[in-house]
């Protein structure tokens, strides 16, 4: 790793302070993807603000036919939360498949989110549900979030403080896991409820998307057999070492028919 | 330089470290306490699990200074003063769970958060998914699992004294 300065701000509004007058600095959650790319040396921030000791960052909580996750949560706290597991099951699930056992006591679900790996399971929950995502000076509808691979609509020195999920009828989600990563080859979160039914891809492109022929067919009809003839293009998926967009997109429909499965 | 001050296996220390320090670095290369391992070194292999405020998480994955006030517990930690072991650590010797032993600190500490968890018990399908974050090159885990197992049966205190490995 390279040199960098460490800043342990107790307040958001600090944190934008020390992000906002250094261009160079970098926010630091659990630190789960960025520690692995500093010892990388695939980034060389002049400091790194850590943001584990601010307070308003903390918390899962039931408000009205919303759940809101703070940005700080850990995935092994939003998968054992009483309030997740209780309203959105599917996302308690989803936590609770992140990585491995240690991944999830230091891996925060506002560090997944903000940094948008096309492999990372959050961003297709928080598509897949039409969340909200809360920071420290607006609010950003969840299809205007993900912009790309690996980018957000979030600015330079903006701040992810929280995540609000409106609570649905019915939620699920299914993957194909990378056997030796365990990161996402292929998974589908669907969801029906106040934000009507939502499908949502991960890990076959380059970001997260919404397959709006099922959404339109689970719409009509809410069982797996209503996706099971969908084909996904393979155009725009991602081709690599661990399978092509031919192989991506036929898994398309094979998690969204098990996600459908699993969310009954 | 920064100061962090944190308690390791009881014991508070206050050292001066770089940001960049990792906290598998500063238990190593500044208390001397070796248990730990750097195996993969890309928070993949488990061979520096360490215990912080009683989670198991990878030493090798967590800055130094973000451990202020922490209570880290590291595998010299586990056996007492009279140099009783753990349960845990019994089990592992008892169950032949080890071949090399590089891995074995690592192991020890994943299974002692996954056990003291899941007080329900765990099943031996329960145990192979706890232990997704640690691997082992040796023993094909049949052995880690068996003394998972039978040492999850102490400290629970289902049992007085650990069940003996079949000859």
């Amino acid at each position: 790793m390279y040199e960098f300065a460490y800043h342990k701000p107790s307040s958001v509004a600090d944190a934008v302070k020390l992000l906002s007058a250094d261009p160079e600095a970098r926010p630091v959650a659990g630190g789960h993807t960025l520690l692995p790319a500093l010892k990388h040396r695939l980034a060389r921030p002049t400091a790194l603000v850590d943001l584990s000791g601010i307070a308003e960052l903390r918390g899962i909580r039931r408000e009205g036919d919303k759940v809101v996750v703070g940005a700080l949560a850990r995935h092994a706290e939003v998968a054992s939360s009483d309030v997740v597991k209780g309203a959105i099951p599917a996302l308690a699930r989803l936590a609770g498949t992140i990585g491995d056992v240690q991944v999830r006591n230091r891996g925060t679900i506002g560090g997944s989110v903000a940094n948008n790996d096309p492999a990372a399971d959050y961003p297709a929950a928080v598509l897949g549900l039409g969340a909200t995502v809360v920071t420290d000076r607006r609010r950003i509808a969840a299809d205007d979030f993900f912009t790309g691979m690996f980018t957000t609509a979030l600015e330079p020195g903006e701040i992810l403080v929280a995540i609000e999920f409106p609570v649905p009828e019915k939620a699920g989600y299914a993957k194909m896991k990378n056997p030796a990563s365990r990161y996402v080859m292929t998974g589908a979160f669907v969801s029906r409820g106040p934000q009507g039914v939502r499908v949502a891809i991960n890990g076959a492109g380059p970001c997260v998307f919404r397959q709006a022929e099922m959404e339109k067919a689970l719409a009509a009809n809410w069982s797996p057999d209503a996706v099971a003839n969908i084909r996904q293009s393979p155009d725009g998926l991602n081709s690599d070492i661990h399978g092509s967009a031919e192989y991506r997109a036929h898994l398309v429909t094979v998690m969204a028919k098990r996600a459908v499965a699993d969310a009954g | 330089m920064p100061q962090v001050t944190l308690t390791v296996n009881g014991k508070k220390h206050t050292v001066e470290v770089e940001p960049r320090t990792l906290l598998v670095e500063l238990l190593r290369e500044k208390l001397r306490l070796t248990g730990t391992h750097v195996g993969c070194d890309t928070s993949q292999c488990g061979a520096c699990v360490v215990h912080i405020n009683g989670d198991s998480v990878k030493s090798c994955t967590t800055l130094a200074v973000m451990c202020e006030g922490a209570e880290v517990t590291t595998i010299e930690g586990l056996a007492s003063p009279d140099g009783t072991l753990h349960p845990m650590q019994e089990a592992f010797r008892e169950y032949h769970a080890l071949q090399c032993g590089f891995c074995t600190p690592g192991m020890v500490m994943s299974a002692i958060d996954l056990v003291r968890k899941n007080p329900q018990g765990l099943s031996e399908e329960e145990i192979r998914h706890g232990l997704e974050g640690n691997l082992c090159r040796c023993t094909g885990y049949h052995n880690i699992v068996k003394a998972i197992a039978a040492a999850q049966e102490v400290m629970h205190g289902r049992r007085k004294e650990l069940a003996r490995a079949a000859e």
